[in-house]
C-alpha cells in the first residue's frame, strides 16, 4: 500500500543522539488541556482542585472568559485547607455538592489534581471513589493530576483519557479504538474514512458523552490521533488492547500512513484503499502546494511544548519542502514517535526537555527561517528578528486529517507570508 | 476552599512579576513549578512587550521534591545572577514552592552573590495579586533606598505604576508632563521605567505622587516616614480630581505657574447639547478601588449619569469604596466572585457597566453596553495610540471612551422619530457598531420570561407596543412595567398598564 508514498529516507531520526538538558522549561503545565478537553466531552465539569495560580493560568491560557460559564472551574485552597487534610476533603465534598447542584447537566466531573493538592498529598483518588458512590448513577466521579511537577501541557489530556481506561467495560469484540481528542468536524471525517475502508465498528476515546457505548478487552486494536498519549497508550495495554504504530495523520503522508497501518490490520484490499483515499489524497496535496511556497527550502527550529513536535517535523520537512535544524519536544516515546522519526531525515538535533536559556542561546545562532515556540517566548524573538508560530494554536486548531492538511501548512506559512507583505522592515 | 470561575486577580506572585518586569535591572528568581511560567505570556502576549521578563524558575518536578529542591534553586539562582547580571535580585516562592518551605530568601543571601537580594514573603494561599505588587515594591524600597540629601530644586517621584497596569504607561507620560508645567520635575517614577539605583535615590525627592495606591501605598507611607515625603491623596482621573491634584500639588510645592487648561476639552463636550441623552444614565461601576471611586466622581459629577451601583474586587479597598457608596446613598459591592457581580447586575439592569473585561462580557450576555475603566486588563487595554486615564487627556479619553459603547445622542433622537424605518430602526443598533450591536436578551422568549419571573402575562398588544420601545431602554421599560404590576397586584400588562408604568416611573 506504499507504492504511491515518498520513500522513507536512507537515515532517519529515530537513532539520532538526543540532546537532554535540564533546567527552566518554558512549557505549560497539564492543567491547559482542560480547555479543549471540556469542550469535547460535553457532558462533563474539569474542576481543579489547586490554588489562585491554577485558576489565573486557566483563564491566561483560554483567553480571558471566551464562554459565559464554562464547565472547568478551580476549588481554590485557602489557608484552612492546608492545616488538616480532612477538613479539606470536606470542603472538597461540599464544593462538588453545590457544583453539582448549580450543574444538572453534568454526568461526569473530573476532579484534577494540581502541584498544590499533589504536595500537600490531597488523595483525590479516595475523593473520586466517595463523590461516585455518593451521586451515582447520575454522576460519574474520576480523578487525574494535571499538575505541572508530574505533567507537561498536553499531557493533561493523556492523564485525563488514561483515567477513563480502567473504568470502561470489558469487552471481547474485535473492535477498532480511535484515541485522542479531536475537534468533532476532523473526527467525523476520520470516522467517514474509516467507514468506507469497511472498519466497523469504531469507537473513539474521548467519547463525546458518558452515554457511548464502547468497551476495550484483549480484542481492542488501538490507533492514536495525538502523539503525547503515553500513559493512555500503556493503560490501554494494561486491559489486553494492542496498539497500532503508525506515523500521526498530519499532512497527506502521515494521514494515508495512518490510515494504511489500520487499513493492513483490518486486511482492507489494496484496491478499496485506493479508492476510498485517492480523492482526498489528492485534494491535500493540491492544497498543500497553494499554501506551501513560502516554506520551500527554508529552516524551522522547535522549541519543546506539546509534543507534536517530532510528527510536525516530519510533515513540514517531507511534504513542506523545509530543513529542520532542531527539533524539541518535552518527552520521546519511542512507541510512539518511533515512525514519525523514522521518516524524518536526519540531521536536525533531536532535543527532549530543556532548558530555555540555553536553546535560546542555540535558536539565535542557527537564525531559523522559522521558529516554532510558545506564546511566552514569541515577542521576544519576533522583536529579535526571528519568524515565529505560536506552537499553541497547532494544538487549537482542526489540523489533522486530509480535509486539514492545506489548513496546517498554511499555519506555517502565514508568518513568513507576512513578513514578505509588511514593508516597514525593523529598524 | 472556593470555588472560582474567573478571577480578578492573580496570585501574589504575579504581582511580584509586574514590579520585576517594569523595571530595569532586576531579576525575580522565583521557585516554582514547570507551568508556572505560563504568566510570562500576559507580559508578552497581552501587554506585547518585546523581551522575556526577567523571571528565572526553578521548574522543580515531581521526582525533585524528595531530594534537593533547595540545591536546584541555588544552581537557578547562581545561572540567573552570572546570566543576567542584573543590578539586584528578589526572590520568592509561588503557591508550590511556598509549600515545600525551602526558604529561598535565606538560601540565597547566603550564596555570596555580590549583589543585593531581597527575599519575599508573599502568601499565596491568603493573598493576591495586587498585594503582591505592592508588598514587592515596598521591599524593594525598603531595602535600596536611603535618606538622602534633598535635590535643589522641588522634585517628587511617581510611585505605584507597574508593567500588566491599566494604562499605566500613559499616565505616567500625562502626569509627568503635568507636573513639569507646575514647575516639579520627576526624581523617579517607580516600580515601572526604575533601575535598582535609581530606586536608591528616591530619598532625594521632596514629596511622592501616589498614582495607583493599589500598587504603591506601601512604598509612600514608608518613604513619608524615613525620608520624609509627604504623598499625595487625590488620584488625578477625572476633570474634577485633576483639578483637586493640581491644589494639592500647589500646597505642596507653592507652585501658582498658571496652568493651559485648553486642553481639557471633556468640560465641553459634556455641556455640549448632543450630550443631554447621558442625562440620567443609570450606571454600574465595578472594578479596583482606585479606578472605581474616580469613576463614580466622573459619572455623578462631570457626564451627568446616575450611579446605580458600585463596587471592587479588591478587599484591600473595601473600606473607600464603602465609604464612596455611602456619599451616593448606595451599598458597595465588595467581591470577587464574578457570578455575585453579574447577578448584581442582571438585577439592576443598568442602562451601562463601567466595568473590567469581565463586566465586559457580562454586559455582552445581557445585552447592556459596557467601557471598561480597570485592570484585570486585556489586550484591547494597551491600545497602540496614547491613551492615558489621568490628568486632562485622561479626562478626554475617558469621555471618548465611556460614551462610545452608547448610542449616541442624535442617533438616540432620530431613532425614536424613525423607530418603524425599514433601514434605520433600533435593532440595528448603534451605527457606528456594525453588526455587533448588543442583542437585547430581555427579547428572548419574553412572554416565557415574564411568565417564569413574576406571574404576570403580558398582553400581545402590550408586547407589540414594548418592541417599539428602543432597545437601549426596552429591558428598562419591561422591567419597570413588571414592577408595577406586581405592586398592583396586576395579573396581565396591557398597553395601559405599559404607560401607566411609564407615567410613574418618569423622571
Amino acid at each position: 500500500m506504499s507504492d504511491l508514498m515518498t520513500p522513507p529516507p536512507s537515515l532517519g531520526c529515530r537513532t539520532s543522539p538526543v540532546l537532554k538538558q535540564r533546567g527552566q522549561r518554558e512549557v505549560f503545565c497539564g492543567l491547559t488541556g482542560i480547555i479543549w478537553l471540556h469542550r469535547k466531552i460535553q457532558d462533563a465539569f474539569f474542576l481543579v482542585v489547586g490554588s489562585r495560580t491554577c485558576a489565573h493560568l486557566l483563564q491566561s491560557a483560554a483567553g480571558v472568559m471566551i464562554f459565559a460559564e464554562p464547565r472547568f472551574g478551580t476549588a481554590i485552597l485557602e489557608e484552612s485547607d492546608l492545616a488538616g487534610l480532612n477538613d479539606a476533603h470536606a470542603e472538597l465534598d461540599r464544593t462538588v455538592a453545590e457544583l453539582l447542584a448549580r450543574r444538572p447537566d453534568i454526568r461526569q466531573l473530573f476532579l484534577v489534581g494540581s502541584c498544590p493538592s499533589e504536595v500537600i498529598k490531597l488523595d483525590l483518588n479516595r475523593a473520586a471513589e466517595r463523590l461516585t458512590q455518593e451521586f451515582a448513577p447520575k454522576v460519574r466521579v474520576l480523578e487525574y493530576s494535571g499538575s505541572g511537577i508530574e505533567t507537561t501541557f498536553t499531557q493533561g489530556e493523556d492523564a485525563c483519557l488514561a483515567s477513563m481506561v480502567p473504568v470502561l467495560p470489558s469487552t471481547d469484540a474485535r473492535e477498532l479504538m480511535v484515541v485522542g481528542a479531536l475537534p468533532d468536524v476532523v473526527e467525523d471525517q476520520m470516522l467517514g474514512l474509516l467507514s468506507d475502508l469497511g472498519i466497523d465498528p469504531v469507537t473513539v476515546l474521548p467519547a463525546r458523552n458518558i452515554a457511548s457505548e464502547m468497551g476495550v478487552g484483549p480484542n481492542t486494536v488501538f490507533a492514536l490521533t495525538q502523539p503525547f498519549l503515553g500513559d493512555t497508550h500503556a493503560a490501554l495495554e494494561r486491559r489486553g488492547a494492542r496498539h497500532i504504530a503508525a506515523p500521526f495523520p498530519f499532512g497527506e503522508e502521515g494521514t494515508t500512513a495512518w490510515l494504511a497501518a489500520i487499513a493492513t490490520e483490518f486486511g482492507v484490499s489494496k484496491d478499496l484503499f485506493e479508492r476510498v483515499t485517492e480523492a482526498p489524497r489528492a485534494r491535500a496535496r493540491k492544497a498543500i502546494a497553494q499554501a506551501n511556497a513560502p516554506l520551500n527550502d527554508k529552516s524551522v527550529f522547535f522549541f519543546p511544548d506539546s509534543q507534536l513536535e517530532i510528527p510536525l517535523a516530519r510533515f513540514l520537512t517531507r511534504e513542506c519542502g523545509m530543513t529542520a535544524l532542531e527539533v524539541g519536544s518535552p518527552y520521546i516515546h519511542d512507541a510512539l514517535h518511533g515512525p514519525d522519526l523514522d521518516l524524518l531525515p536526519a540531521g536536525p538535533q533531536i532535543a527532549e526537555g530543556q532548558d530555555v536559556d540555553l536553546q535560546l542561546d542555540r535558536c539565535r545562532a542557527a537564525r531559523p527561517d522559522l521558529t516554532v515556540c510558545g506564546l511566552g517566548l514569541a515577542n521576544p524573538l519576533e522583536a529579535e528578528g526571528l519568524s515565529t508560530k505560536w506552537a499553541i494554536e497547532l494544538v487549537f486548531t482542526p489540523v489533522h486529517f486530509y480535509e486539514q492538511a492545506g489548513d496546517l501548512a498554511s499555519l506555517f506559512a502565514r508568518p513568513l507570508r507576512r513578513k514578505s507583505i509588511l514593508g516597514v522592515a525593523a529598524e | 476552599m472556593k470555588l472560582t470561575v474567573w478571577t480578578y486577580e492573580g496570585p501574589p506572585h504575579v504581582g511580584a512579576m509586574r514590579v520585576a518586569t517594569g523595571m530595569k535591572g532586576l531579576h525575580y528568581v522565583l521557585h516554582a513549578p514547570q507551568g508556572d511560567t505560563y504568566a510570562d505570556l500576559l507580559f508578552t502576549m497581552i501587554e506585547r512587550r518585546d523581551h522575556r521578563p526577567p523571571v528565572t524558575y526553578t521548574t522543580f518536578q515531581a521526582r525533585d521534591l524528595g531530594s534537593d529542591t533547595a540545591g536546584l534553586f541555588k544552581a537557578a539562582c547562581q545561572d540567573a545572577v552570572d546570566r543576567f547580571q542584573p543590578e539586584a535580585i528578589i526572590v520568592g516562592a509561588s503557591c508550590t514552592a511556598e509549600l515545600i518551605q525551602d526558604d529561598p530568601g535565606g538560601l540565597a543571601e547566603t550564596m555570596g552573590l555580590g549583589i543585593p537580594v531581597i527575599a519575599l514573603e508573599l502568601p499565596s494561599y491568603q493573598r493576591k495579586e495586587n498585594f503582591g505588587a505592592d508588598e514587592t515594591f515596598f521591599q524593594i524600597v525598603r531595602h535600596l533606598a536611603k535618606p538622602m540629601e534633598k535635590t535643589t530644586r522641588i522634585t517628587c517621584n511617581l510611585l505605584g505604576p507597574t508593567a500588566l497596569g491599566f494604562r499605566h504607561r500613559d499616565d505616567i507620560q500625562e502626569i509627568t508632563n503635568l507636573l513639569y508645567e507646575l514647575g516639579v520635575e520627576v526624581n523617579v517614577t517607580a516600580p515601572m521605567t526604575a533601575t535598582p539605583s535609581d530606586i536608591a535615590k528616591v530619598g532625594q525627592a521632596h514629596f511622592n505622587v501616589l498614582l495607583y495606591p493599589e500598587t504603591g501605598e506601601q512604598a509612600a507611607r514608608y518613604c513619608e516616614k524615613h525620608f520624609d515625603q509627604p504623598y499625595t491623596k487625590t488620584v488625578p482621573i477625572g476633570a474634577g480630581a485633576t483639578h483637586d491634584f493640581i491644589a494639592e500639588i500647589r500646597a505642596l510645592t507653592g507652585s501658582t505657574t498658571k496652568l493651559d487648561t485648553d486642553r481639557l476639552r471633556q468640560t465641553w463636550w459634556s455641556r455640549s447639547v448632543d450630550s443631554t441623552y447621558l442625562t440620567g444614565k443609570r450606571v454600574f461601576i465595578f472594578g479596583d478601588g482606585t479606578h472605581v471611586k474616580a469613576a463614580a466622581r466622573i459619572a455623578r459629577d462631570e457626564l451627568g449619569f446616575e450611579v446605580a451601583g458600585i463596587g471592587c474586587y479588591n478587599r484591600e479597598m473595601a473600606r473607600d469604596v464603602r465609604a464612596t457608596a455611602k456619599e451616593y446613598g448606595l451599598e458597595a459591592l465588595i467581591t470577587d466572585d464574578y457570578l455575585e457581580v453579574e447577578r448584581t447586575i442582571e438585577a439592576l439592569q443598568p442602562e451601562m457597566i463601567l466595568g473590567t473585561q469581565m463586566e465586559r462580557h457580562i454586559g455582552k450576555r445581557l445585552g447592556i453596553p459596557c467601557a471598561v475603566i480597570s485592570a484585570p486588563v486585556h489586550v484591547q487595554d494597551f491600545p497602540a495610540r496614547y491613551s492615558p486615564q489621568m490628568g486632562f487627556e485622561g479626562a478626554n479619553v475617558i469621555f471618548d471612551t465611556w460614551i462610545h459603547p452608547l448610542v449616541m445622542g442624535l442617533e438616540e433622537h432620530l431613532l425614536h422619530m424613525f423607530r418603524d424605518d425599514f433601514e434605520f430602526n433600533d435593532e440595528a443598533g448603534a451605527s457606528h457598531h456594525g453588526g455587533h450591536a448588543p442583542k437585547p436578551v430581555a427579547d428572548t422568549p419574553p412572554a416565557v420570561i415574564a411568565d417564569a419571573q413574576d406571574n404576570v402575562i403580558w398582553l400581545s398588544d402590550a408586547e407589540k407596543e414594548l418592541r417599539k420601545i428602543p432597545f437601549f431602554v426596552r429591558g428598562k421599560a419591561r422591567r419597570n412595567t413588571e414592577t408595577y404590576a406586581a405592586e398592583k397586584g396586576l395579573g396581565e400588562i396591557s398597553i395601559d398598564t405599559l404607560y401607566e408604568a411609564k407615567a410613574h416611573y418618569a423622571r
